[in-house]
């Protein structure tokens, strides 16, 4: 007993000592949001959370409470429990109230589904801001059509502005995560996505790619920046007459697997490549994703280039592809 | 076909070079020791051939010990990998590795022949038979588990472990990503353990619906059985979706077809709805048998009869319905609209009322009960609350809206231990030492089972609770490191250091094994616990080979506590007993299980005329098996009266 006793108090100074070292400890992030979407959501956690605080409560209380009460003791030794059946009116109220907490949190998960599918309400009356997120191993590559602007592995956007995200992917499945600012969504190699954000403060926000994607797949991360309006100009100025231009070359080559850093262009690889397009041209390497272990046979290498008509590549652009 | 010997030995790292030499070393050592001790042909004829379902079930859960320590192995390299930020133990590539084979292993290697095993062991008993309806084929199941759990851990010292997670989602598990043949050991290995865990099914479903004792009706059966049948069911439905999804992914990876590809028009997507019509339903074949052990303990160490039967049946019978309408759930983020993430959202949640009803009615059998806490309950008690927050956490988690931020995180990775650790670990070891006894003729120690119990649950949560908070932190799963300035190291710190009281858990489980069968008194009794309840309790301890000496009348659930009740105090008149009619052993599984293991293997390496002429190996022993016609043997009646007498007593052999 004296044993059991020390080793739990070990335990608990543990746990204290990280407690009080607190101060380096990360934020809960999606509990602290910066934009509309990611409220709606936590509005939603909250909601979820008084019900099953409510649920535990019950049910711990009802253990706690039958098995001290009814724990074998020496002095019941003779007690002989009764050999009940059930109980058709017991068994029909912890039916129902169940199924009520499930209608409960029900109803607000479906109307924020629908909610966060949508423009947030306050910010219809602005037009979206368009910005192609494609992801790459392991990189993240964003494009400005009407700006004309390409980074990568930032992304900077206006603040109380809605931002329109086309996701796609360039080969493997990734998921697109802004904690901060709303819930993920995956990228998918010839499909889009879209994700409507907005930012309601300025500020810095951490991204990432949430969705498992090989050995790189932990520095797949890129920074949010919700800049004001006017900042947001000046640095699309700047970029659309300082940054260099990006040629096809030069793309296929960063669609390698590698990690770069931030890089900045001032045009998009929308011009000979939209990867959401069902016969977008592939960029694959297999070749290059070589670990150790015994070589297995590849079979891409031949079809490399089939399928490149660049002109159409426009009209592709927000197509219906977001249904699979 | 060209063979590149200098590569089939993966060479270069300090930790696989170890195991490699380990691996070695425990062969030679095991081949010394059966030479030296002359067992040979005691292992092949008692064990390695024998049909016996008690036999077999033994077989499986010593392998799902093995893999638990291979996958608890695993589970601590990762932990101690994430220790620390920018740790350097694993590499991002072993990292990947490790948390795929991890996955793997501890689900289809661990959970499943555990409780294949222990189903094996307890479900003919229950309902009064003497074996499963198709004992060579049970054996069969046996050695395919067994091949497909071997090929797969040989991944890990040749040819290269799977490194695309337990979900081996495409495109990356494809050729275009991952041009080594380790995931092919995925496809190959799981297909190999497949067939024989569908054959598993099929045959306790024959087994429950032909071979019950006279007068159990279905509405009789003990809870045990009944969550079998249910979760057979499951498994005959779910599992071929899961061969044809394998089939596929094999003919990509190695053939060069464009099922899941990216080029040529592959459907990604295609795979990850397979593997989920598969995969959802396979959490509930897993936790359903689960449910079953909690409601045979909670009724024995309550002394009173399970609460609610008709609607813990219902409730079974409902959510392996509801588990196979679920699967989405793992994908909401697909971006598929908000109408389908609403419908699989209440789909999801709405399995919450029948798990709730089971909660209730398990706590109202220990209201008014008598509640002993011998180590099976223990293990129940503690699932109770610690599964009530899978439980919740996974409504949460079913709300999709909110699963937008949890998704691909650590908040989801600690659900999911919530669940399969609580509703499937804990359950194992409640049922290991519930029915060793009746298996061994032994208790394993309660005192030493004390300290595997406080040693495992303190471990479990401590490394299990704070990865709910990661998450929340932001920090995505399968992260092989993070970076000090993340901020993410003290919960990663904490949960490490629970991963260590884990461990010690473990130990004292394998100690408590050792110590028992040592030291531990030994019982002839056929109800050593003393309150049990069902017919498995009915025979002698440890269980003759023929399991009854007369298949017992039933008239009620909770067949053998009739029995106690009516005061039959097992006199057995001796003219009733008649030859009883048994199946002979055969190697044939075992030769079946070494074909399959050599074709796969030769596949995996996609050395395919090499393949192909061992394909003709497992026809050759199909041929022979069409060929066979050993009606069995008849255990005399001498015997019978023997082996009876023994444990009954001689007074008890005059008439009724
Ligand atoms: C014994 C102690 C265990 C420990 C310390 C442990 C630890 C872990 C860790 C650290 C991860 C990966 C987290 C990450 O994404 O980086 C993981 C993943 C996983 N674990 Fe466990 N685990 C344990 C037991 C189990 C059991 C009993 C099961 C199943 C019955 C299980 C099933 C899984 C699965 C399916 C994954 C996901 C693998 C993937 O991402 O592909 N684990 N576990
Ligand atoms: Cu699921």
């Amino acid at each position: 007993m004296k044993k059991r006793k020390s080793l739990l108090l070990s335990v608990v100074s543990v746990m204290l000592v990280f407690l009080l070292s607190g101060c380096e400890m990360a934020e809960l992030v999606v509990f602290n949001p910066k934009g509309p979407q990611a409220e709606k959501i936590l509005d939603l956690i909250n909601w979820s959370l008084v019900w099953i605080g409510l649920i535990m409560v019950v049910v711990i209380a009802l253990f706690v409470y039958i098995v001290w009460k009814y724990r074998a003791r020496p002095d019941n030794a003779d007690y002989e429990p009764p050999q009940e059946k059930g109980n058709h009116l017991v068994e029909i109220i912890w039916t129902a109230i169940p199924f009520i907490i499930v209608v409960i949190l029900m109803v607000p998960t479906v109307t924020t589904l629908f909610d966060l599918e949508e423009v947030p309400a306050g910010y219809e009356d602005q037009e979206p801001l368009v910005i192609h997120a494609t992801s790459a191993d392991w990189k993240w590559i964003f494009s400005y059509p009407e700006q004309n602007i390409e980074t990568i592995n930032y992304v900077n956007i206006p603040v109380n502005r809605p931002v329109l995200f086309k996701l796609t992917s360039a080969g493997t499945m990734q998921s697109f995560w802004i904690p901060a600012l709303s819930g993920q969504k995956y990228t998918m190699a010839k499909m889009e996505t879209e994700l409507y954000i907005v930012a309601d403060h300025e500020g810095s926000y951490f991204g990432r790619n949430s969705n498992f994607n090989g050995k790189g797949f932990k520095e797949m991360e890129f920074e949010v920046l919700a800049q004001s309006p006017q900042d947001f100009d000046k640095w699309v100025k700047e970029v659309q007459e300082k940054a260099p231009k990006l040629t096809e070359e030069m793309y296929a080559e960063k669609l390698k697997p590698s990690h770069l850093g931030r890089e900045t262009f001032s045009n998009t690889h929308l011009e000979w490549v939209d990867h959401a397009d069902h016969h977008a041209k592939e960029y694959l390497n297999p070749e290059l994703y070589r670990v150790h272990g015994y070589p297995g046979k590849t079979f891409t290498d031949e079809n490399n280039d089939i399928d490149n008509d660049t002109e159409n590549s426009d009209h592709h652009h927000g197509g219906d592809h977001s249904g699979h | 076909m060209d063979i590149k010997w200098d590569k089939i030995l993966i060479t270069g790292d300090p930790l696989i070079l170890g195991s490699q030499i380990a691996i070695v070393l425990t062969m030679v050592g095991i081949v010394v020791g059966l030479t030296y001790f002359k067992k040979w042909k005691y292992l092949w004829s008692e064990w390695l051939t024998s049909v016996d379902h008690k036999r077999i079930g033994i077989m499986y859960i010593i392998m799902g010990v093995l893999m638990f320590f291979r996958g608890g192995v695993d589970g601590l390299m990762m932990k101690a990998q994430t220790a620390v930020p920018e740790n350097t133990f694993l590499d991002a590539q072993h990292y990947n590795e490790v948390f795929t084979t991890h996955g793997v292993i501890m689900i289809l290697f661990m959970a499943m022949p555990m409780l294949i095993g222990i189903i094996n062991i307890a479900m003919p008993l229950q309902i009064g038979a003497r074996d499963v309806a198709f004992p060579q084929l049970n054996l069969l199941s046996f050695w395919l588990t067994f091949a497909g759990a071997m090929l797969f851990n040989l991944s890990f010292v040749v040819g290269g472990s799977p490194d695309a997670g337990w979900t081996s989602y495409f495109p990356l598990a494809g050729k275009e990503f991952t041009p080594g043949i380790g995931n092919n050991f995925y496809m190959v290995a799981l297909q190999i353990a497949g067939i024989g865990t569908l054959m598993s099914g099929i045959n306790f479903i024959v087994t429950i619906m032909k071979m019950r004792a006279p007068g159990m009706k279905l509405m009789r059966m003990p809870m045990f059985s009944w969550t079998t049948l249910i979760t057979s069911l499951i498994i005959v439905i779910a599992f071929p979706i899961f061969t044809v999804a394998l089939l596929l992914g094999t003919m990509d990876r190695i053939f060069g077809t464009h099922f899941f590809t990216v080029a040529d028009g592959g459907l990604d997507m295609l795979w990850a709805n397979l593997f989920w019509l598969w995969g959802h339903p396979e959490v509930y074949i897993v936790i359903l048998p689960a449910f079953g052990i909690y409601s045979e303990v909670v009724a024995t160490f309550s002394k009173k009869r399970l609460y609610g039967y008709t609607s813990m049946v219902m409730a079974i019978v409902v959510i392996s319905a509801l588990s196979m309408l679920v699967w989405v759930h793992h994908f909401y983020t697909m971006g598929v609209g908000p109408a389908v993430n609403s419908v699989f959202s209440i789909t999801t949640m709405a399995i919450a009322v029948p798990t709730g009803i089971k909660m209730f009615n398990w706590l109202f059998t220990m209201r008014k009960g008598r509640i002993e806490f011998t180590a099976p309950m223990m293990w129940t008690l503690a699932f109770i609350p610690t599964f009530l927050i899978g439980g919740v956490t996974g409504v949460m988690l079913g709300m999709a809206a909110a699963d937008f931020q949890y998704h691909n995180t650590l908040f989801l990775v600690a659900h999911f231990h919530y669940t399969l650790i609580p509703g499937v670990v804990y359950a194992v070891f409640a049922a290991l030492y519930y029915w060793w006894p009746k298996v061994f003729g032994f208790k394993l120690n309660e005192r030493i089972g004390k300290w595997h119990f406080w040693l495992f649950n303190i471990g479990f949560n401590l490394t299990f609770f704070p990865m709910f908070f990661l998450g929340l932190q932001g920090a995505a799963r399968r992260m092989y490191t993070y970076s000090e300035e993340s901020g993410l190291w003290p919960l990663y710190a904490l949960s490490a250091v629970g991963a260590i009281f884990l461990a010690a858990g473990f130990a004292a489980l394998c100690y408590n094994i050792y110590w028992s069968i040592r030291y531990e008194k030994r019982t002839t009794e056929n109800d050593p616990w003393g309150t049990a309840r069902t017919l498995e309790w009915a025979t002698a301890t440890p269980v003759p080979h023929y399991n009854f000496a007369v298949v017992p009348e039933v008239t009620d659930v909770d067949a053998y506590w009739e029995m106690k009740k009516n005061k039959d105090n097992f006199a057995l008149d001796p003219n009733k007993i008649k030859p009883i009619h048994m199946p002979s052993n055969s190697g044939l599984p075992v030769y079946m299980g070494a074909a399959f293991l050599i074709a796969g293997f030769f596949l995996v390496f996609e050395w395919i005329p090499l393949a192909a002429i061992s394909a003709f190996l497992i026809f050759a022993g199909m041929i022979k098996r069409s060929f066979e016609y050993d009606d069995g043997y008849y255990v005399p009646v001498e015997e019978i009266i023997e082996k009876e007498r023994t444990w009954r007593g001689d007074s008890k052999w005059k008439a009724k």
